[in-house]
């Protein structure tokens, strides 16, 4: 059977890509191998982790459930977009930075990618929905309560800095 | 790559769609929110020949009120949760929709992609048949309407045909001082339930119920329709003793086969512990609707 190709465009943070890509290549196997933004991770490739999560068109998913050719024509963003051209880290980051919310890193970007949508769309969230919006992103060495700090933190300084 | 090879084709229009599921039969599957296919490509555990994304096909997807309430197969669970109008008309779905995975499978996940695919653990088929919602299925040949009490055959087993594709679910509104609950446990948030319930309880004017749907998630091949093992609650206004005699009937009705979570046993309890909890809140809530 000849591989079943397609031609697909998407932008990622914003540049624009063209490329060929085999119908079965997984959606973060694509940034991964084929774009080389490997800060995308992947731990379970069945939607369990959450290392994966990507914004598509602005809202959370798993990478490793949707195939490269079903992003054509959408806009993703991955955790390489977060930080300004300049190298100056977004809150999120920056608050997680100084909480201690990392340590391996594995989930790390799962994690920025989903609480960046998550405090965009909840300024002013209650611990209790901090939690609730991590519920979806394993982390195996912080034992989470640092992230939450952190996401607090993050709420927090968006808060005082907007406009 | 993780999947077999496949041929892949996006859909263009309902009939496109539908003339190519009729063409390729089991070979082909509909791709939808792809949170349970993709993962099972993943594993290789599905071989589809041809995956036909219907993803692009917006008449699939949107709520339309009314008394009945019309759900497109293609509406995502993200989408039914930011509706309050569908939330307030169908209760059980703003109890339910929290526990089905979480916010970035949401994202993706689509009403149709899950009661087609028909997990004996998920929330959705039981919400169904204790709805007693109408599925539309369509073909190239034709369509036709399948009763959910129908429409779950067993253990990821659908009466959708090798050619059909389910389009629209259909959800009488509720009676007037009906009250709704869904409740489960699982072992973490997310999780299939070890056990899930959803029942309506409908009251007459003097508070005593008059009409109870109750199914269960988690506990069988198929959602579980346990409402005749609740028809004890009938004539009854909300009381220990008819919620007791009910929970008792539905832990005799029920024939759970046990997992690597949870003995049969321990099932069963459970059914029994939501069910005198579900009820209560379900009379309560339909006091305070009327
Ligand atoms: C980590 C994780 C946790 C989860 N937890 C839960 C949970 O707690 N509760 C729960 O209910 N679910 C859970 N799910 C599954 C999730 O809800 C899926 O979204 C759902 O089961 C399938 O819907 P989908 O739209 O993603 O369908 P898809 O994955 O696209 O399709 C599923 C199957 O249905 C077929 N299909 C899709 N649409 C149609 C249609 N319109 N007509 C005919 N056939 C169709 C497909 O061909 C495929 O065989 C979880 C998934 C993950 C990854
Ligand atoms: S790699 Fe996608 S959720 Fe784990
Ligand atoms: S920091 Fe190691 S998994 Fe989260």
């Amino acid at each position: 059977m000849q591989p079943d190709r397609h031609e697909i465009s998407v932008s990622v943070n914003g540049t624009a890509y063209r490329r060929n890509v085999e119908s079965r290549m997984l959606l973060s196997d694509f940034l991964r191998h084929e774009l080389l933004l490997a800060g995308t991770h992947v731990g379970c490739e069945q939607g369990v982790c959450g290392a994966c999560t990507i914004l598509l068109d602005g809202a959370p998913i798993r990478s490793c459930l949707m195939l490269a050719v079903q992003a054509n024509g959408h806009e993703l963003s991955t955790i390489e977009g977060l930080a300004s051209d300049s190298g100056e880290l977004s809150p999120v980051q920056k608050a997680m930075h100084e909480h201690h919310g990392l340590q391996c890193g594995y989930c790390t970007p799962g994690i920025l990618m989903t609480m960046t949508a998550f405090l965009k769309q909840n300024p002013s969230p209650s611990e209790e929905e901090v939690r609730e919006a991590l519920s979806g992103n394993l982390c195996r060495c912080t034992g989470y309560q640092h992230i939450v700090d952190a996401m607090m933190a993050a709420a927090q300084a968006m808060r005082a800095s907007a406009p | 790559m993780k999947p077999a090879p496949f041929k892949y084709v996006a859909a263009s229009s309902l009939d496109h769609a539908l003339t190519l599921k009729a063409e390729h039969g089991d070979e082909a599957r509909f791709l939808a929110g792809g949170q349970s296919l993709i993962p099972a490509m993943n594993f290789r555990l599905a071989r589809p020949a041809v995956v036909i994304d219907i993803n692009g096909l917006d008449e699939l997807a949107g709520i339309a009120h009314g008394p009945t309430i019309r759900v497109g197969a293609l509406t995502r669970y993200c989408a039914l949760e930011r509706d309050s109008e569908f939330l307030d008309s169908c209760p059980l779905f703003a109890d339910a929709l929290p526990h089905i995975a979480h916010p970035q499978i949401r994202n993706r996940g689509t009403i149709g992609g899950n009661l087609s695919h028909a997990d004996p653990a998920s929330e959705l088929p039981a919400l169904a048949v204790a709805m007693e919602a109408q599925m539309r299925l369509k073909s190239a040949g034709g369509e036709r309407r399948l009763a959910a009490s129908e429409f779950f055959e067993g253990s990821l087993t659908t009466g959708l045909a090798a050619d059909e594709m389910l389009v629209e679910v259909e959800f009488p509104a509720l009676p007037p001082r009906s009250g709704a609950c869904f409740m489960e446990v699982s072992r973490r948030r997310g999780d299939f339930a070890i056990a899930g319930l959803a029942t309506i309880v409908t009251l007459d004017a003097e508070g005593r119920c008059t009409k109870v749907r109750l199914a269960l998630c988690g506990v069988g091949e198929t959602p579980v329709d346990a409402s005749e093992a609740a028809a004890p609650l009938v004539g009854h206004a909300c009381a220990d003793r008819p919620i007791e005699a009910a929970a008792a009937a539905i832990r005799a009705a029920i024939e759970p086969a046990g997992n690597v979570h949870a003995s049969a046993d321990y099932q069963r309890h459970l059914a029994g512990v939501l069910a005198q909890r579900a009820i209560r809140t379900a009379y309560q809530r339909a006091a305070n609707a009327a």
